[in-house]
């Protein structure tokens, strides 16, 4: 059996949710330990089982992880006790033993605030981490959508076609991007003004005789995180690449008065 | 961060290891529990007791045994279907909630997150019902290949291609979205 006819006989996926027996376990283990395709795929499964038992979840509050650090870790307190193992001889030594059983408690009462001071900062400290942990993760995330984006757009099997601006709106442009090996067409649609409120972007791939447009995608998401960069449907062959703005949702046919830009291959 | 790099880390008790464990998996973790125990309350404690079992057990897991991620995924099942017990519902896996996993979207503490799982909805819609049922029993709820057929009333031995052709369809929605 051949690695590809492994991983699409689903036994990976069963794997991921252990329903394997042991000795099936053992077959797989030492398949991923020889291909990395496979270990790679087992990976995808385990990221796509993540993500979608993640994304069902309920809100899950913040205090179910302090709960749960305070059961593994906890702040237990070690509790001193305190005798007097001599009987004060005098009453001035028995003074003078209140008097530094006072200083005592009170220095005591002082040190304690100061440690509940501590740890309350300690926890702010601890969320602050949690914070900026997060914080981190979303940057990778977004650095790893701007390499792609760029990746994407510096791919040399590119043919790039500038669209100019139009009539309505004459200082706009845009490129188009299209991979003519794997068909796949990137938009950038840097040079756009934002749409109005319900009102979107849409691409058309236009044959010019006669003229045929037909729609590759919507520029949805414009403020989004995507640079502006937007994928859009494979396109097999155009003239033309052109960009209108039309009312939410997209149309069936350009609204060729809101032609934004139009570009030749 | 992938369970490679995760493990050592937590076999070191190093302190950074609780916080990043809990980060890549308390979603996860919560949203199988919460899809076989209605009770937020319990769904929660139950998701605690996890934790402290994984932190605990550490030592009983090994890398031949699986991945990492199913053995945690395991004991939040079990520890899900025990509570269920422990609280006197019958223990036959077969009466678990014919809820599956869908209906926690509906969840209306979701609200912090409306937007969120707006999109949520969108992707997990575009799943087929089929598959949301071959998922729902195989992973969430943990039914055997043989268990599973019977409810779906489906050949067992499409069980596994079925299933195969299903996370297909969910990583290509992932992509794309």
């Amino acid at each position: 059996m051949s690695t590809q006819e492994y991983i699409e006989s689903g036994i990976l996926e069963l794997y991921v949710y252990g329903k394997l027996n042991d000795s099936e376990i053992e077959e797989v283990v030492k398949m991923a330990s020889q291909y990395d395709e496979i270990r790679a795929e087992i990976t995808e499964i385990e990221n796509a089982m993540v993500y979608l038992s993640g994304s069902v979840a309920p809100r899950l509050s913040g205090k179910n992880y302090e709960d749960i650090k305070q059961k593994l870790f906890g702040n237990e307190t070690k509790i001193v006790e305190l005798k007097p193992d001599i009987k004060p001889k005098s009453n001035i030594s028995q003074y003078l033993g209140w008097a530094a059983a006072l200083v005592f408690l009170t220095g005591g009462g002082y040190l304690y605030q100061q440690g509940e001071i501590k740890n309350k900062a300690i926890v702010s400290i601890e969320k602050e981490k949690n914070k900026l942990q997060e914080a981190v993760v979303d940057l990778e995330l977004k650095n790893k959508a701007n390499e792609e984006a760029l990746a994407l757009v510096r791919d040399s099997k590119n043919t790039i076609v500038p669209l100019a601006g139009q009539e309505v709106s004459p200082t706009s442009y845009a490129k188009v991007y299209w991979n003519q090996e794997t068909q796949s067409v990137y938009i950038d649609g840097a040079g756009l003004p934002e749409p109005p409120e319900g009102f979107v972007y849409q691409v058309w791939a236009l044959k010019l005789n006669p003229l045929t447009p037909l729609s590759i995608g919507l520029l949805d998401d414009f403020n989004g995180e995507n640079k502006r960069i937007f994928a859009v449907d494979n396109v097999v062959e155009a003239e033309a690449f052109g960009i209108t703005l039309e009312p939410a949702g997209g149309s069936a046919s350009p609204t060729l008065e809101q032609l934004y830009t139009l570009g030749k291959v | 961060m992938t369970q490679e790099e995760l493990l050592p880390l937590i076999y070191k008790k190093d302190d950074r290891a609780f916080t990043l464990l809990y980060d890549m998996y308390s979603k996860s973790l919560f949203g199988v529990i919460s899809n076989l125990i209605k009770e937020r309350e319990d769904a929660e404690d139950v998701l605690q007791d996890v934790f402290v079992k994984i932190w605990k057990n550490i030592d009983s897991y090994s890398e031949e045994k699986g991945r990492f991620y199913t053995w945690i995924v395991n004991i939040a099942r079990n520890s899900s279907i025990d509570k269920l017990r422990s609280k006197g519902f019958s223990n036959s896996q077969k009466n678990l909630s014919a809820d599956n996993f869908v209906h926690l979207l509906d969840d209306n503490t979701r609200l912090n997150n409306k937007i969120d799982s707006i999109g949520i909805q969108e992707f997990v819609k575009k799943l087929k019902p089929k598959c949301i049922k071959i998922i729902d029993l195989l992973f969430f709820k943990g039914f055997t290949q043989q268990e599973a057929s019977d409810e779906l009333e489906i050949p067992l031995g499409t069980v596994k291609t079925q299933n195969r052709n299903c996370i297909n369809e969910l990583r290509n929605l992932l992509q794309v979205s």
